[in-house]
């Protein structure tokens, strides 16, 4: 396991599902690009749920980097997918610097609920604006690489879900070093105790900040990834329950791996995909019933599955505590 | 020469509550106070101001001769105040080593790293030193979740040491650990945080804890100081002996 | 520069001679956009009051309260068109549809908290916010299986109070009535809270579920009550609109995120709270529909999130301080 998270065979895990891409049928590959694109918006609650505090918004920094991206390409013609990628997370990223700041005062519920207010004002907005087709939204070309054009509707697929397993996996390898690092632990305590992080020093809101514009990153690259795969933007992009999806997948990952979080989204995009064509109107209520089972079962999501048992196995067997328990009730 | 601590006329009300009635306390380098007083007598109280949790109603504190008396906790504790608490305030998930690292990475002066390994070797060892200092080697790598409440006690003190603090309060260090335990906890502490801090103000109700470790007894009375002295003239004053020692040992 | 005056549908005014500088309304739009805006806030209120009270009684932000909005209007089109069918008066009709919505959403409110909820209590707020969310996601596609996705229209009771004119201005009786009976729920509820012995039970475990149930009282039996009876109205408020509105797919997510709205201007748990944030929430939905209809939507989510930067714990709340 611990070879499997050095940066660079990570990457060589990245290259071979690149290339396992190229036998995958038709199907499985859009799937694959959408579970891995929305891995990416995922990766970044769950960046975020280190320190404690689940985004009901997201969609507003998905729907930033959409429209940016959407609306930067039909004005300027940038049509390529690496650009876009970037334009998206450049545009969900200084949105997040500008809401960042303001919001990590707040923690629990009331995280939860600004979020979701901010995301509702886009959407309101964006139902509303017709320069930007209203409630329709609008379409945009397709996307080209390094000059290339893609005519063959098959290696257009495969272009895509290059770019976005690429990015995606560009984006978990960070992650994954990320979590390591000293910042990453300190997110961590934040989660556990924010009052205690200000008594050693630190600013908890100023962790929770940089965590946020994180998120807000991964959320904007991911909403340029969504808009190559649809060629079509609308304001569905920022509504609360296309977020409410996005912290789904976050909430199955759990908070203690990557690799989950590609598991979870992959799964849910199995799932969608399998009720959709077998039982159609009950895609909300697998998903409800799937996310109860989860809260019940696996509280720390399936990532817990392997890194627990992973955690338990390196500690040496400390001596049975002498102190006593009791706590004094003042 | 500046104390380390200067309080003067401090007052904080909770509702009809005095929590802190004209407080005038002054505490030069390297002394070890204790602050005896009945439960609501205004002990964590006053540790609560000190470090900024609560804001004095009116009043000056002074650490080293600067007013700290508007800084937040987090100020408070860059300028060089730290604390313990009376429950344990821990990171409850990560282990011992990764708490005394979160408190270690709180003394940098410079930005956090995002790359830079959290268990980097040095980090680790200067974790491992810390709670070595107190005996608790051992449980480095257990989840603090796991530990019981005396061990997490003497955790959260570490962690209150990790920045080498001018002024040390523990808001009582000792209750928690069993009644065989609390000298050779307290040996430990007392001599471990003499390395790190030159001055400790420890809240205490154990007055055989008190008499052996302090120098000096603040005992408080609702929100004031009845007396302040060396521990055998306070323990034997009659006021303190009504009020706060009583017969209640 | 020109002054900017907005006016009624269909209302003229004359050119500018200098006397209505200063007049930047007409006084039928204003008209328009109280009543209007008191409409929509009385069974917003309704809807905010049943969500209010969960969160105060059992401290969870609860998601699916939309759903039950959601079922109750869909239960309340059934027993109308099953009624009319039958060629029973509307009337009887009316007072069966909130019947049998309340009745139903108060036997699924119980077994709910008793089933399910009652497994995650004491776990984060956060958690419980998504077992809610997870229930929300049920109940979407249950009432899809139940009724289908085509929209059902229930208006008879709609006529039932005729139409009501204040000067130029006309009012379907029905939309008036609303008024009158989301006062009287705000009251019922304020009352038995405040002068029963049964909610000065409810408002001691809100105060503190602990000392609460060492006194004796069954904190159980309450925290099922109170759910139960907080769905209820989410219910009662949908069944109350279902003769206004085509019953569809996709109502409760937009109910419930209009009654966040409303519950987090004016402070979580707090039943005055509820009723001026539903009065904000109304007017300056009426309001910007009639003078600026591009910020219908976000107009109201924007106050959310300004008093939420500003006074986070609402209009009506007092912060409180974490002990340590």
């Amino acid at each position: 396991m611990k070879a499997l998270s050095h940066p660079l065979a990570m990457l060589g895990i990245v290259l071979a599902f690149v290339l396992l891409g190229r036998v995958l049928p038709a199907w499985t590959l859009s799937l694959a690009t959408v579970a891995a694109s929305n891995s990416l918006i995922a990766l970044g609650i769950v960046v975020l749920a280190r320190t404690g505090n689940v985004s009901f918004g997201q969609g507003l920094f998905y729907a930033a980097g959409g429209y940016g991206v959407a609306l930067i390409a039909n004005s300027f013609g940038l049509t390529d997918a690496v650009v876009q990628v970037m334009i998206g997370a450049v545009c969900g990223g200084l949105l997040g610097l500008i809401i960042g700041p303001l919001i990590s005062r707040y923690t629990g519920i009331f995280f939860g609920m600004l979020t979701l207010a901010l995301s509702m004002v886009l959407y309101g907005a964006l139902v509303k604006t017709t320069a930007l087709g209203g409630s329709d939204g609008f379409n945009v070309g397709r996307p080209t690489l390094f000059g290339n054009v893609f005519t063959d509707p098959r290696e257009a697929d495969f272009m895509l879900y290059s770019v976005s397993v690429i990015a995606t996996g560009l984006a978990g390898i960070a992650a994954t070093v990320y979590f390591r690092s000293e910042l990453g632990l300190v997110s961590l305590a934040v989660r556990a105790n924010n009052l205690r992080v200000e008594y050693l020093g630190v600013s908890a809101n100023r962790i929770v900040a940089i965590n946020f514009v994180i998120a807000a990153v991964f959320a904007g690259a991911s909403g340029a990834l969504s808009l190559m795969a649809q060629r079509h933007i609308d304001p569905q992009f920022a509504y609360w329950t296309t977020s409410g999806e996005f912290v789904f997948v976050a909430i199955l990952a759990g908070y203690q791996s990557v690799a989950a979080v590609f598991v979870a989204s992959l799964a849910l995009e199995l799932v969608r995909s399998f009720s959709n064509l077998y039982l159609p109107n009950t895609w909300q209520l697998v998903l409800g019933a799937f996310l109860l089972a989860v809260i019940l079962f696996l509280p720390r999501g399936i990532g817990s599955l392997w890194t627990s048992a992973n955690r338990k196995s390196d500690q040496p067997d400390a001596p049975a505590p002498g102190a006593a328990v009791t706590e004094p009730a003042e | 020469m500046t104390p380390v601590l200067a309080v003067e006329g401090l007052n904080k009300r909770f509702g009809a509550v005095v929590a802190a009635d004209n407080l005038t306390i002054s505490i030069p380098a390297g002394q070890k106070v204790s602050l005896i007083g009945a439960n609501g007598a205004g002990k964590t109280t006053f540790v609560n101001l000190v470090t900024g949790y609560l804001k004095p109603d009116s009043g000056k504190i002074e650490l080293e001769g600067r007013a700290i008396g508007k800084q937040s906790p987090r100020d408070v504790a860059r300028l060089g105040i730290s604390r313990s608490f009376q429950i344990p305030q821990l990171f409850i998930e990560l282990t011992a080593a990764e708490n005394v690292i979160v408190a270690i990475s709180g003394t940098k002066a410079v930005p956090l790293s995002f790359t830079s390994p959290a268990e980097a070797q040095d980090r680790r060892e200067q974790a491992l030193v810390l709670l070595d200092r107190l005996g608790l080697r051992a449980y480095a790598d257990r989840p603090v979740s796991e530990l019981a409440g005396g061990v997490r006690k003497l955790v959260d003190i570490a962690m209150a040491m990790a920045r080498r603090p001018h002024l040390l309060l523990l808001d009582e260090p000792t209750s928690g650990v069993s009644a065989e335990e609390k000298f050779s906890t307290m040996d430990r502490v007392i001599q471990a945080v003499t390395k790190e801090a030159g001055t400790i103000v420890f809240v205490e109700h154990d007055m055989d804890i008190v008499t052996r470790y302090a120098d000096r007894v603040l005992a408080f009375y609702s929100g004031r100081i009845l007396a302040d002295g060396e521990p055998d003239v306070v323990l034997k004053d009659a006021d303190v002996r009504r009020y706060v020692t009583g017969g209640a040992r | 520069m020109e002054p900017v005056i907005w006016l009624a549908k269909g209302e003229t005014m004359a050119p500018n001679d200098g006397s209505w500088k200063r007049v930047f309304l007409s006084m039928n739009l204003f008209l328009t956009i109280v009543i209007d805006g008191l409409i929509e806030a009385s069974w917003l209120f309704v809807v905010a009051l049943g969500l209010t009270l969960v969160f105060g009684v059992l401290k969870i932000l609860n998601i699916a309260h939309g759903g039950f909005y959601a079922l109750g209007a869909y239960i309340a089109a059934t027993v109308v068109t099953l009624f009319a069918a039958k060629g029973l008066p509307p009337a009887l009709g009316f007072a069966a549809m909130l019947l049998a919505a309340a009745f139903v959403a108060l036997a699924v409110g119980v077994m709910l908290e008793r089933g399910l909820l009652k497994m995650f209590y004491g776990r984060d707020e956060v958690v419980l916010l998504l077992v809610t969310y997870a229930v929300f996601l049920l109940l979407e596609d249950i009432t899809k299986l139940i009724w289908g996705v085509n929209p059902i229209l229930a208006t008879q009771p709609y006529e039932l109070f005729g139409n009501v004119s204040f000067g130029k201005l006309f009012y379907v009786g029905y939309d008036l009535v609303l008024i009158p009976v989301a006062i009287a729920s705000g009251l019922a509820v304020w009352f038995g809270l405040n002068r029963t012995v049964t909610g000065k039970i409810v408002s001691a475990v809100i105060h503190n579920p602990e000392i609460s149930a060492s006194m004796g009282v069954k904190i159980n039996r309450i925290y099922a009550f109170a759910f139960a009876f907080g769905l209820m109205l989410a219910a009662f408020a949908g069944a109350l609109t279902a003769p206004k509105i085509s019953v569809q797919p996709g109502l409760s997510s937009d109910v419930i995120i209009l009654s966040f709205a409303i519950v987090v201007i004016g402070g979580l748990g707090s039943v005055e709270g509820a009723a001026v944030g539903a009065i904000l929430v109304g007017l300056a939905r009426a309001a910007s529909v009639h003078i600026f209809p591009q910020g219908e939507l976000f107009v109201i989510y924007l106050i959310m999130a300004v008093v939420l930067m500003i006074r986070p714990e609402g209009l009506f709340q007092r912060e409180t301080a974490r002990r340590i």
